[in-house]
């Protein structure tokens, strides 16, 4: 039942990149974006990652592509304009990495992990039972992982202050 | 089970990304599949969580601070870009070229 | 270490080395300090002298049954190669040292007053300190590589002093073809030392000596090869044919240079070569018998060129050749110490002749000098009747002819009869060896008529230098005849080093250097004249001597002579021999007109222009361009090519982890 869940919504989230990154006008490819955010929302739900999801819908969804149409809008990019997409030189070459890197990835479906790292399943589920939902995902951030998260502080720091300095009209 | 259908759809939405990167002239369009190629690897850490270990999932949260950053920059970027070519078309960003 | 004074070997060269660097010095700083130079340079070879008497004693006191070696340091550690920079002290170096300290210290007395108005003095005499430096290590050398480089370095000094007066460009050329000669000799002895340390595995003198008779099959490929290699490096070195064009053409340096370096002591470091490896000779009997032949012949060969020379140097430098020949005979005979013998005997009577030749050709310098004539000074058709005005000089060299010629009891007497009675004796067992003894023989003759042909238009008959030089010509400063007085008391004592049974003497040299010899002298066939025999044989010579002397008096007519200026050209076969054989012309045509042309046309027009210059260095301007202009295709500037190309990257970097 989860399985056809997880396939579906993964059908979902193929489509509507490949429509994101077909369309002519920006705002289409955005929307479209969206909607691929959302169904890897539901997938990382059915993946125990439940916290996660909820972060995907309210950063990447909410924040992210809401400045990225912030910024269409801005320059006044929305409606749809001569085509955006290269000649058919660069489609030929397009199609043709990507395909290469496809073919090179395909033996992903068939990887196996190595039985000695693996935890016994239902693990992760265990762990928010215990911690919570939040907590699971929490505790590790402020505990193992305390230097990397401070790091990303400053880092969201440094974005913030250079964002400011380059979009300003006179420097 | 689901890893590795997770692991294929994660390579999918990840070649999607960067042919998208490949295949479009608009700067802020180029930069959307970027991040679709950064989701595509976040399914993929948090499908590994599940096998190995919630450090999966923790790490896809320091992957969306960055990307939160990297956005709010490059953005800003294209602006400041706009703002001297009057386009943001990958065509006119040729400065790298001397003749 | 011994605790006595064998250790103050390292002293002899030592000294020669700090005369070459003071005097070097003082050459560059400031060249007209002429009394510094003269004291550190004839002081230095005077306490290298001392030091070598003072080694002999110590060691005649030790009387130890190996050779001493010093090592100094690892020169050549490489893998299974081991050479360090040792000094062997036995009785065949000491020998050696002896003969070239005494000798050159004789010798840079008389370079004083000789070079003593040349502005190149404190280089001179730095080049000479060099050359005994070099020298010694030679001698004291205790492996091949150790006398490798000195023999290379007296090649240089060689090459340094034949073109010592550099301006003139006949000077330079003879030094240079000095030099190249040599190293075709050279190359004969580096093969040898790779085939040595091929087939022995080691380069001291010690260790191949006592493992050569296993290692090697006597008689054998090998060790003929390897002996052969050698020897023509001893040609090179000493002149012997093929290789000795050069010692007349190095004449053209200062005489007292001819009379230590081409005389007395480089020139015979080919012998010395023979004598150290006598046993690998007397294991290649093919070999000791093309080391016999060889000197035999070049012995006659140099001394018929010498029948017809004008210039005093060259008909001495045709004699040392000759004379050289002789010890050749002998060290392939197996008389090593007769042909060490020789050596010493030849340094004394040679030595003196050339500085005696020396202080003539000074006095006519001198008395052009005063006329502003240009006439040669060396040419013995402007001399004569000089014994009136030198009389020193004339007697003294009187006594170094007849020792060459081989008269008793001079030393020059016992060394020679030493040689072509061990040829005589050995022509028992191969008859090939009565040949030789022949070719001596004849030698001893013409030798003989053409010393004592060289003393005649010298010293006698009417003189020719001219009416206004005349009051010019007078005997040479005393710093000059004395050490041809001392060498003239060695000349006529000399003798007493060697004295065969036969005149009950003691052998001294002989006894001396068994250590060095037997066990080569243990491989040859000898044969034990009889009284009799032997006292034929002394009689042979000295009646050959007197008829060759005999013979130039009653024969030649100093007085049909005329100054060389206008002296007509020969005719027939006089002019073959004084054109020495036409060798030099022979040479020229067969190799250096050949390795010329292959120079100039192949190797230079083809290979350097057309392959180097064209093909290779604007070959590879050319190909630098065109990757350029290929990777111009890949900078274009624009953001998406860049993003393509990064992505061909990262498909690679995912090939090669995921297979």
């Amino acid at each position: 039942m989860t399985h056809t869940v997880f396939v579906i919504f993964g059908g979902i989230a193929i489509v509507s990149a490949l429509l994101c990154i077909t369309r002519r006008s920006p705002v289409a490819s955005a929307l479209w974006l969206v909607v691929t955010l959302f169904a890897l929302a539901a997938m990382f739900v059915l993946l125990d990652a439940q916290f996660i999801a909820a972060l995907q819908v309210l950063v990447y969804a909410g924040a992210i592509m809401v400045l990225f149409l912030f910024v269409i809008m801005l320059l006044n990019l929305g409606r749809p304009g001569p085509t955006d997409i290269k000649g058919p030189l660069g489609l030929g070459v397009a199609v043709a990495l990507a395909g290469a890197m496809l073919f090179l990835l395909r033996p992903l479906g068939q990887a196996a992990l190595p039985t000695s790292i693996q935890l016994p399943p239902g693990s992760v589920a265990a762990l928010q039972q215990q911690r919570g939902i939040v907590g699971a995902v929490a505790n590790p951030l402020f505990d193992a992982y305390l230097i990397p998260f401070e790091i990303a502080s400053v880092l969201l720091l440094a974005a913030i202050v250079g964002a400011v300095v380059l979009a300003k009209r006179k420097l | 089970m689901l890893l590795n259908d997770a692991l294929v759809i994660s390579a999918i939405l990840f070649t999607l990304g960067v042919a998208g990167v490949l295949l479009r002239r608009n700067a802020i369009v180029i930069f959307m599949c970027v991040e679709l190629m950064l989701n595509a690897v976040n399914l993929t850490f948090v499908a590994l969580a599940q096998t190995i270990g919630v450090g999966g999932q923790v790490f896809v949260f320091f992957v969306m601070a960055v990307a939160a950053a990297e956005a709010a920059v490059g953005l800003a970027i294209i602006l400041a870009v706009y703002r001297h070519k009057q386009s943001v078309s990958l065509q006119n960003m040729n400065l790298l070229k001397d003749g | 270490m011994t605790g006595t004074a064998v250790d103050l070997i390292w002293l002899a060269p030592a000294f020669a080395l700090l005369g070459f660097v003071l005097n070097g010095a003082v050459a560059f700083v400031r060249p007209n300090a002429k009394t510094v130079v003269s004291i550190i340079g004839a002081g230095v070879l005077l306490a290298a002298f001392a030091v070598a008497m003072v080694v002999f004693r110590a060691f005649v006191g030790l009387h130890p049954d190996e050779p001493l070696i010093y090592r100094y340091w690892s020169w050549i550690p490489v893998g299974t190669l081991q050479v360090d920079f040792a000094f062997q002290v036995d009785q065949l170096s000491l020998v050696m040292l002896m003969v070239i300290t005494s000798v050159g210290s004789l010798i840079h007395l008389f370079s004083v007053g000789y070079m003593k108005e040349d502005p190149g003095y404190a280089r001179y005499f730095a080049y000479l300190n060099l050359f005994v430096f070099f020298m010694l290590v030679l001698v004291l050398g205790a492996s091949f590589p150790v006398m490798f480089v000195g023999w290379e370095g007296v090649g240089l000094c060689s090459y340094l002093l034949i073109g010592f007066w550099y301006s003139d460009a006949a000077n330079a050329n003879a030094g240079r073809k000095a030099f190249i000669m040599n190293r075709i000799g050279d190359f004969g002895f580096m093969v040898a030392m790779f085939m040595i340390f091929w087939s022995v595995g080691s380069l001291d003198f010690d260790t191949v000596f006592a493992h050569a008779p296993m290692a090697l099959a006597p008689g054998g490929a090998a060790i003929t090869a390897i002996t052969l290699f050698l020897f023509l490096g001893c040609t090179g070195k000493s002149a012997q044919i093929p290789l000795y064009t050069w010692l007349p053409d190095a004449m053209a340096g200062p005489t007292p240079v001819s009379a230590l370096i081409h005389a007395a002591t480089m020139v015979t470091a080919g012998v010395y070569l023979v004598a150290r490896c006598n046993l690998l000779f007397a294991m290649a009997p093919i070999s000791s018998a093309v080391v016999a032949g060889v000197g035999a012949l070049t012995a006659l060969f140099a001394a018929t060129i010498a029948l017809k020379q004008w210039d005093i140097k060259k008909v001495l430098a045709y004699s040392t050749i000759s004379q050289l020949g002789y010890m050749f005979l002998a060290v392939g005979t197996g008389a090593i110490a007769g042909g060490i013998f020789h050596l010493a005997t030849h340094a004394f009577f040679k030595a003196l002749l050339f500085l005696g030749s020396g202080s003539v050709i000074f006095a006519l310098h001198r008395a052009y000098h005063h006329t502003h004539s240009h006439e040669d000074a060396q040419d013995m058709r402007n001399m004569g009747g000089l014994a009136r005005y030198m009389p020193w000089t004339a007697t003294v060299m009187w006594i170094a002819s007849l020792a060459i010629s081989g008269i008793p009891p001079l030393a020059g007497f016992f060394s020679k009869d030493e040689i072509l009675a061990a040829a005589h004796a050995r022509g028992h067992v191969e008859p090939v060896w009565f040949v030789f003894w022949g070719l001596g023989l004849l030698a001893a003759l013409l030798t003989a008529f053409y010393m004592t042909r060289l003393m005649i238009y010298t010293f006698y008959g009417p003189n020719r230098t001219g009416e206004k030089e005349q009051p010019s010509l007078h005997e040479a400063p005393w710093i000059m005849t004395g050490p041809l007085v001392v060498l003239a008391l060695l000349t006529v004592t000399g003798g007493l080093l060697n004295v065969p049974e036969l005149y009950h003497g003691n052998a001294w040299l002989h006894h001396w250097l068994e250590p060095v010899t037997q066990s080569g002298a243990a491989l040859i066939p000898v044969v034990p004249l009889s009284p009799s025999a032997e006292w034929l044989l002394v009689g042979i010579a000295v009646v050959t001597a007197i008829v060759g002397i005999v013979g130039a008096w009653r024969l030649l007519k100093p007085e049909a002579l005329v100054p060389a200026r206008s002296a007509p050209e020969e005719r027939g076969f006089a002019r073959v021999l004084r054109n020495k054989w036409y060798v030099d012309e022979i040479y020229d045509a067969l190799f250096v007109r050949p390795l010329v042309w292959f120079s100039r046309v192949v190797l230079w027009q083809e290979i350097d222009q057309r392959i180097v210059d064209a093909a290779a260095v604007n070959g590879a301007a050319r190909g630098a361009r065109a990757l350029g202009w290929a990777n111009r295709w890949l900078q274009t500037g624009q953001v998406g090519t860049y993003v393509a190309v990064f992505v061909v990257g990262v498909l690679l970097v995912l090939w090669r982890a995921l297979s």
